[in-house]
């Protein structure tokens, strides 16, 4: 199915850290979703983020991307802390993020939905992302450039995911942020996004949550898991592949 | 808003689908300019009325139909423009063109302050505190009666009926020079949201129609998008307010009231929300909806609540969505 060879980059050094979150916490009431979490990710690599259901997975990333306000902790994203940042000025500092629930603008067309995407970059903070912009070759880059005047909500769920990672694209992130994003998609499909994955890796850090292993084990560099708002373990895949803790969070004891 | 370079090439640059807006609107404006001569005197003032009105329902539209914020409060910004106007002219004397700027400098400030109170809420309580800011605005009309005179109003003096504009005299009580005012300022606010739908302002604020949080995670101050066609929205508004005031030469409390708000809202729904020329044909059909159903009974809000409901039932995207909608894509 998923017939990719494992990218061999060996992981960047850690002068090259891209994000660092330090001691992140989050309650929902008395729920502790995320709980003084440290985590780095560094700059170039494919990271996949795994766990049970409930695992505070989406939590963890919304914290990154500011979507959701931490109690606690810090984020440190190209050296400076952004803790404090609301979430589009997270974006126009290169972190994009791509819904676990595609989120898609349904009534405009699929070029213009790209289009809404790339028009900030000419805001953004980060000014490798103020190039020219061309929608067709981010259409094209998904395979979606023979859909541009299609209405984007009368679009297949495939091509609507597809399309969300156009728009993620389209923002040229540092950082792209990836929530389940082969979930409900056919194995022609996930071939086709795990490729994109890759291409896209060439000019950003990848951080991806996912639950379908074999994508994760041909995309990931690194692993983290995820169980109950901590992490669990975090390593190469044949590290994590033979980690009894995290054979016992999936498996039962 | 930092929007300086022009919209990138993308979206909506099909050039066929802009000549024939383009011809659309030519064929509109001329249209409107042709009927006044063939329209009898009672009707060229109700067309000079709706063309007014319609550049309120435009401005409402910017907000409602184009932003998907509805404000049930939009009477205030009418107000402030009349209000301003008005005010100005028979108590400081203000010539036609200060007055009118005043108009509808205070509905774009007055946007502003509401704005920021307001835009802090979404959905329904949206709708709740617009209306009663609105509130607040109409009783402050009847509470200021020494300077405003309630609910009786004020009518402008003589001096205000007319100005110079380089060196031409226009006169205010010619019904011709009225009606053509009128349809210059209905051809200006339409022009302007021509452009601001196809700005990069205006691709944001379709956005956040569309979805918020989409938008917020692309980057986008939502807050900031929303504030700005708040206050386009609310300059607009009050340009038909300070309009109204100065070319029919009376102001009063009832201009503010809760009708005025709904009326924009139905003008709006009726023509087609996030449509242009939508709230243009909204405002027509309502007007003549009203006027000619009170011609033959009292309970014309009956009939036109019928109209209503059947048009909701046919037209559910409103005249101009529907036909867009279903037949022509390429309508503005």
């Amino acid at each position: 199915m998923v017939a990719l060879a494992a990218p061999a980059t060996p992981v960047a050094s850690a002068t090259e850290r891209l994000l660092s979150a330090r001691r992140l916490s989050k309650s929902f009431g008395g729920v502790r979703a995320v709980c003084e979490v440290d985590f780095d990710l560094q700059r170039g690599e494919i990271r996949a983020l795994i766990g049970p259901n409930g695992a505070g997975k989406t939590t963890f990333v919304s914290l990154l991307c500011g979507r959701i306000r931490a109690n606690a902790g810090t984020v440190e994203f190209c050296g400076d802390d952004i803790t404090a940042l609301p979430v589009h000025r997270r974006v126009r500092r290169g972190i994009a993020y791509t819904f676990q629930i595609t989120s898609i603008f349904p009534n405009l067309t699929v070029l213009e939905n790209v289009a809404i995407a790339a028009q900030n970059r000419f805001r953004a903070d980060h000014f490798d992302a103020r190039s020219e912009f061309d929608p067709g070759a981010t259409l094209r880059r998904v395979g979606l450039e023979d859909a541009a005047l299609r209405r984007a909500g009368a679009l297949a769920y495939g091509h609507q995911r597809l399309l969300e990672a156009a728009m993620g694209l389209a923002l040229n992130p540092r950082l792209l942020i990836f929530d389940e994003p082969t979930q409900g998609l056919s194995d022609g499909e996930i071939q086709r996004f795990c490729d994109l994955v890759v291409e896209a890796n060439r000019s950003a850090t990848i951080l991806l949550i996912e639950h379908n292993m074999p994508v994760v084990m041909a995309l990931a560099q690194r692993i983290t898991v995820f169980d109950r708002g901590s992490v669990l373990a975090e390593g190469t895949p044949r590290d994590i592949q033979r980690n009894a803790a995290v054979q016992t969070a999936y498996l039962g004891a | 808003m930092t929007e300086n370079a022009a919209a990138k090439p993308g979206a909506n640059t099909n050039p066929a689908a802009g000549l024939k807006t383009a011809a659309l609107y030519a064929a509109v404006i001329a249209a409107l300019f042709l009927l006044q001569f063939a329209l009898p005197e009672y009707h060229r003032l109700s067309v000079t009325r709706i063309m007014i009105l319609a550049v309120f329902a435009i401005g409402y539209n910017v907000l409602f139909g184009y932003t998907g914020l509805l404000s049930l409060g939009h009477a205030m910004f009418f107000g402030a423009g009349l209000y301003a106007a008005g005010l100005s002219a028979y108590h400081l004397g203000w010539s036609v063109p200060l007055a009118f700027a005043a108009g509808v400098a205070a509905g774009a400030l007055l946007a502003l302050l509401v704005g920021c109170v307001a835009l802090r809420t979404t959905g329904v309580s949206f709708m709740i505190v617009t209306l009663m800011f609105a509130q607040v605005a109409y009783l402050a009309t009847l509470y200021f009666t020494g300077y405003t005179r309630g609910d009786e109003g004020l009518v402008l003096p003589q001096s205000s009926r007319s100005f110079y504009f380089f060196g031409a005299l226009v006169d205010l009580t010619d019904p011709a020079t009225r009606y053509n005012l009128s349809l210059l300022l209905l051809g200006i606010a339409l022009a302007v949201v021509h452009r601001l739908v196809r700005s990069r302002s205006g691709r944001a604020m379709l956005a956040i129609r569309e979805n918020e949080p989409r938008a917020q995670m692309l980057g986008y101050n939502t807050f900031a998008v929303k504030l700005q066609a708040l206050v386009i929205s609310g300059a607009l508004s009050a340009t038909a307010g300070a309009a109204y005031a100065l070319l029919f030469a009376y102001i009063g409390s009832s201009f503010t009231t809760i009708q005025y708000s709904i009326d924009a809202l139905l003008y709006t729904l009726l023509g087609g929300p996030g449509t242009l020329l939508g709230p243009v044909f909204g405002a027509f059909l309502m007007f003549y909806l009203v006027d000619i159903a009170s011609q033959y009974t009292s309970a014309y809000l009956l009939v036109t609540g019928c109209a209503l409901i059947l048009l909701v039932l046919y037209f559910p995207a409103g005249i101009v969505g529907t036909i867009k909608r279903r037949w022509l894509p390429w309508l503005p």
